[in-house]
């Protein structure tokens, strides 16, 4: 049984022991939801955290804004040609700090998932990035980046206005921004779209998070031009969180109340919370020229061969 | 004899026309040693013309696609060039399922031990360093060595302050290593903004075809972009974009022509001029003699 199935099965059991009126018929009930619980959630597989970062009630970006900052401003545009609704992008307080937020937004209605392309960026989206980031870096802010995108925008309008160039010109700007860059990995991280978001000095993943060289379904269909061999795919592609912090990309993991953050949002706003609070303090004391060297070493020794 | 002679130029004369009567603009069997096939206009081209021609269709000025030896040996002085990193190979660390057999079999049938050659010479005497991809490798896809030499690259022109050439073709990262592969655009493009910093000039030149990491990397970061003609440049895939919006895609849609247009490369060259365009431009930078 999948995942979802399991869940749904475990809220009927749920429903039906807040109605029963027998103490015996409570407990009973009580024992095969825990039992159902631990193994739903024991053991998850590399396609159940894959479900688990796409789950329909988990928090989006804008949940995580509202819960972390104060006196929000959300900033709009690109100044070339357009606002893309897939990046929220803003500036707010972090414990008294200015900060600067760039966020890839996923929506929580359909409609609202329309407007921002289910979060993925255009180039007008990688452009107010960039046009934010040069901002924060002039006024000496530093910037918390959130992850949260199977991918760039597949699209004839993004190709004519140059998708390839706005990552790449992420990657060279991010590269040797002159602030502190913090990137937290929400839910999604998919291919290039993702990346152009993630060249920071610490790169923070949530527990169900997922991060990967493109979307399994993107994998399968390429690799073995077979779209059914998804959930081998996901096997195979070591895309969970444990598996990018042992390969030490993930600097940190944000653990998850058991079925995903929708369970306990406050627990997983409150872990992230201490752990900005703390490297920030770090990052913000540290010398402009260390910092960066940290960053490109960073990225440097992966696949290094010396 | 006369005669003889005589009939025979008829008869080819007659079968000539013949020929071109029926001429069947269609994928035919023809052996490759001999001959080869333009994949745009599919006429049959033996050859020695090709070779003479830089791989250009005589006919229809296709640019075909060429091995990266190749393509060092058009653009770099004889004997001048130095390789270097050359027996670096990639390793299945990842124990992905039937990447060794891929990796074998790319390096048994292109002599190759990895998708991109980088080295030192000189173009018109000029000296640069020079990393060229070569799409017959597992499609020119960069994995950790593929980044890893290229990233040395940049390093060594950074060094010796050197102009810097990448002649790219690549259908993106390699999918068989992972997150890694991916971390090699951040890191080349890091190891770039080093160099512009320090005043390097970096000329990017894109052929067929340019797509996935590399596009949205190194490809599209050089302080002058060349393309050839016709290549096939963009993010995307073409299969990825219909399956997303359901409609037909423009014709010359991703194309260098297409590019251009947009703004975002600076100018397609023939591959006969591209020797000389390139030298004259680093001239005008004022490459080192």
């Amino acid at each position: 049984m999948s995942l979802i199935d399991n869940e749904r099965k475990i809220k009927e059991l749920q429903a039906k022991r807040a109605q029963t009126q027998d103490q015996s018929e409570h407990d009973e009930l009580s024992k095969e939801i825990d039992a159902l619980t631990k193994e739903t959630y024991h053991n998850l597989t590399a396609w159940d955290r894959v479900t688990l970062a796409r789950h329909p009630s988990r928090p989006k970006a804008s949940d995580f804004i509202e819960g972390l900052f104060d006196h929000f401003y959300e900033l709009h545009g690109d100044r070339c040609f357009g606002d893309d609704q897939a990046i929220i992008g803003g500036i707010g307080y972090f414990h008294n700090m200015p900060v600067t937020v760039i966020a890839q937004a996923k929506g929580k209605t359909l409609e609202e998932n329309v407007n921002r392309h289910f979060g993925m960026c255009n180039p007008e989206g990688y452009r107010k990035a960039l046009r934010l980031a040069k901002q924060a870096e002039k006024f000496h802010r530093p910037i918390i980046t959130f992850v949260d995108t199977a991918g760039a925008y597949p699209g004839i309008e993004a190709e004519e206005r140059g998708q390839a160039q706005a990552i790449a010109e992420c990657l060279y700007t991010f590269s040797d921004l002159k602030t502190p860059v913090i990137c937290i990995v929400l839910s999604e991280g998919g291919s290039g779209g993702a990346l152009a978001l993630s060249v920071a000095d610490r790169i923070c993943m949530l527990e169900n998070a997922i991060y990967s060289v493109l979307s399994p379904e993107g994998f399968a269909s390429i690799l073995w031009k077979d779209d059914s061999r998804v959930q081998e795919a996901a096997e195979v592609m070591k895309l969970t969180s444990y598996d990018l912090y042992e390969k030490g990309i993930a600097d940190y993991l944000v653990k998850e109340p058991t079925g995903g953050m929708q369970n306990d949002l406050k627990l997983v706003l409150d872990n992230i919370d201490q752990y900005l609070l703390k490297e920030l303090d770090v990052l913000t004391h540290t010398k402009e020229k260390e910092l960066l060297e940290k960053r490109y070493q960073k990225f440097r020794k992966i696949g290094s061969m010396s | 004899m006369d005669q003889l002679f005589k009939k025979r130029n008829e008869e080819l004369k007659e079968f000539s026309s013949w020929l071109k009567r029926h001429k069947v603009k269609e994928k035919k069997e023809i052996p490759e040693n001999i001959f080869k096939q333009c994949d745009h206009c599919h006429e049959s081209i033996p050859y020695f013309s090709l070779i003479e021609n830089d791989y250009v269709c005589p006919k229809c000025g296709y640019h075909m696609k060429i091995s990266a030896r190749q393509r060092i040996r058009d653009l770099i002085d004889e004997g001048t060039w130095k390789e270097y990193l050359e027996k670096e190979r990639s390793q299945n660390t990842e124990n992905f399922p039937g990447y060794d057999e891929k990796l074998k079999k790319a390096q048994m049938s292109t002599g190759m031990n990895e998708a991109v050659i980088c080295g030192v010479g000189k173009i018109n005497q000029t000296r640069v360093v020079l990393c060229v991809m070569d799409s017959r490798f597992m499609m020119g896809s960069m994995g950790k060595v593929v980044g890893e030499k290229i990233c040395k690259s940049v390093e060594l022109a950074m060094r010796k302050k050197l102009p810097l050439i990448i002649s790219c073709t690549s259908g993106g990262a390699r999918m068989q290593e992972g997150i890694d592969s991916l971390m090699q655009m951040a890191k080349i493009s890091a190891a770039l903004k080093r160099f512009s910093n320090q005043g390097g000039l970096y000329i990017a030149l894109l052929t067929h075809p340019t797509t996935g990491g590399v596009s949205a990397s190194f490809a599209m970061l050089g302080d002058i972009i060349i393309s050839e003609p016709q290549a096939l440049i963009g993010f995307a895939g073409k299969r990825v974009i219909q399956d997303t919006i359901k409609q037909e895609l423009p014709e010359g849609f991703q194309t260098a022509e297409f590019l251009l247009q947009k703004g975002f490369i600076d100018m397609i060259v023939q591959r006969h001029d591209l020797k000389n365009v390139i030298s004259d431009l680093l001239k005008l930078h004022g490459g080192r003699l």
